[in-house]
């Protein structure tokens, strides 16, 4: 037998989004009435019924990025009402449905904002940089072998549930959206605590978080004032706690880095 | 790179230098508020001490030297990330959402303007005297029969013009919002904040800021209402 299911009364909302053809032609809101809203509907299944009526008008759909809509991928990006990935809390836009939105509103949709990631078409922003700042650093040399040779190299069970914690990141891109500075330390910090907390990530360790540190800043995103709203947006709850643990690598490596001695063959081969 | 040119150059290392004058600083203000509460001993005491520090000679300047050097580097990096953040999200949001950074925490370039502002003024006031050469004057007698500068009657005095003992509550206001966020903030950006403690160190912020405010206002407050008089 089947649940009685809750109140599925349809609503009307308006949706209010940022239309921009390109990115050298400036930007404006439009609004969009949508009927006939079904609380179940996730916002993205509505931009698409919103989107199913624009292609049968003179006007383009809404460009937005989406891929696998069940909050792992880190692709879909909008901004709703001013929060990147909408009402929630540690989900991303295609995991809020329209239950979180009443009847009348007027919900405003924007890309995400920041000089590192230009908007190429509405709502969909270029965020390569994050993968710039991955190919500096983000990675480890160690060969980890197969499968049975997963246990071969011992990780204690706290550094391998931080380490982990870090690892959730999907790279979306909401907390530079969300930083009131547009700064990427919750994204970096993340990937350089990820890879830091594991003992095949040690070789590395000094040279990965000043290369992506330094990416970072070249990629022209903001400094972290400590606010910590970062955090407070992320689809995956990553803690702040990690940016403390990046200065502090960071700090370290400098200092490491300025006092090791250098090979005078260096770059000679065997 | 050597490490004086990341500190320099690199977003963390800014923030390193921000938290790290700001800690100099911190314990600055800490400081000159524990010696200025000797205000309410005898005139004595307060004009004692200042003749202490004046007659540390060279080694004053050093310290002050630092403490300005401290300033200008606090200054001079905040305003370089203050321009690289604007650069960095020149196209705000339609609409405007915060969902946890606090006020004070949103106003630092602006409560820390009215500081600076403040700390001019002050030091032309009380370190330089120029609007009082005669608070320069050696006039006041130690038990030792030592001749100093008698600061007691300079404080009174100084603070007797409501106009600048209010400008002066309005700056130690200020400052304290402005570390109502600092203290919490340097020590994250120092690395050394994690959940575990984060809720004793903001306790200890609260206090910290209005005990801070508190005994600073209470100096012009007891000069203005007359209950600390000039001894003359």
């Amino acid at each position: 037998m089947v649940a009685s299911t809750p109140s599925k009364k349809l609503f009307s909302v308006t949706l209010r989004v940022w239309r921009q053809a390109n990115p050298d032609q400036p930007g404006k809101f439009v609004d969009y009435p949508a009927h006939n809203v079904s609380p179940d509907m996730s916002f993205l299944e509505l931009l698409d019924v919103v989107n199913d009526g624009l292609t049968v008008s003179p006007e383009e759909p809404i460009a937005f990025a989406h891929d696998c809509r069940e909050g792992i991928c880190g692709t879909c990006s909008c901004t709703i009402n001013g929060k990147p990935h909408g009402p929630g809390k540690g989900v991303a836009t295609c995991q809020v449905y329209m239950r979180s939105f009443q009847a009348g509103d007027v919900i405003v949709v924007e890309p995400f904002r920041a000089t590192a990631f230009p908007i190429i078409k509405d709502l969909v922003t270029e965020r390569s940089a994050f993968d710039k700042i991955q190919q500096a650093g983000g990675f480890i040399s160690a060969r980890t072998g197969a499968a049975p040779d997963a246990n071969a190299i011992l990780v204690s069970k706290a550094a391998a549930d931080l380490a982990m914690d870090a690892a959730a990141c999907i790279g979306c891109g909401a907390c530079v959206a969300a930083c009131k500075n547009a700064s990427a330390m919750l994204f970096v910090a993340a990937k350089v605590s990820h890879l830091g907390l594991m003992p095949q990530g040690q070789p590395e360790r000094d040279r990965r978080v000043l290369a992506m540190v330094q990416t970072m800043d070249e990629a022209g995103f903001g400094n972290c004032t400590n606010q910590y709203e970062c955090s407070a947006v992320c689809p995956k709850n990553i803690t702040h706690d990690f940016i403390a643990r990046l200065n502090r690598d960071y700090v370290g490596a400098l200092f490491r880095s300025e006092l090791q001695s250098v090979s005078t063959s260096a770059g000679g081969g065997a | 790179m050597n490490i004086l040119g990341s500190l320099f150059n690199s977003s963390i290392g800014k923030k390193v230098l921000m938290a790290l004058t700001g800690l100099v600083l911190f314990g600055f203000v800490t400081g000159h508020l524990l010696g200025n509460l000797q205000i309410f001993l005898p005139p004595q005491k307060i004009n004692a001490y200042g003749h202490m520090l004046e007659s540390l000679g060279a080694g004053l300047w050093l310290v002050r030297l630092f403490l300005l050097a401290c300033v200008v580097i606090h200054v001079w990096v905040a305003i370089q990330l203050t321009r690289e953040n604007s650069a960095a999200r020149p196209v705000n949001y339609g609409v405007a959402h915060t969902n946890r950074a606090s006020l004070a925490s949103r106003v630092m370039a602006r409560t820390g303007l009215v500081v600076l502002a403040f700390l001019v003024y002050h030091l032309l006031d009380f370190t330089f005297r120029v609007q009082h050469p005669e608070w320069s004057q050696h006039s006041f007698a130690l038990a030792d029969g030592t001749l100093v500068r008698d600061v007691h009657t300079m404080m009174v005095q100084g603070f007797s013009r409501p106009g600048v003992a209010f400008f002066y509550i309005l700056a130690v206001g200020l400052l304290s919002y402005h570390l109502a966020h600092g203290v919490v903030s340097l020590v994250q950006t120092l690395g050394f904040k994690n959940e575990r403690w984060t809720r004793g160190l903001e306790c200890f912020a609260r206090v910290y800021c209005w005990g801070y405010f508190l005994l600073n206002t209470a100096i012009p407050l007891a000069i203005l209402g007359g209950w600390v008089k000039a001894h003359v």
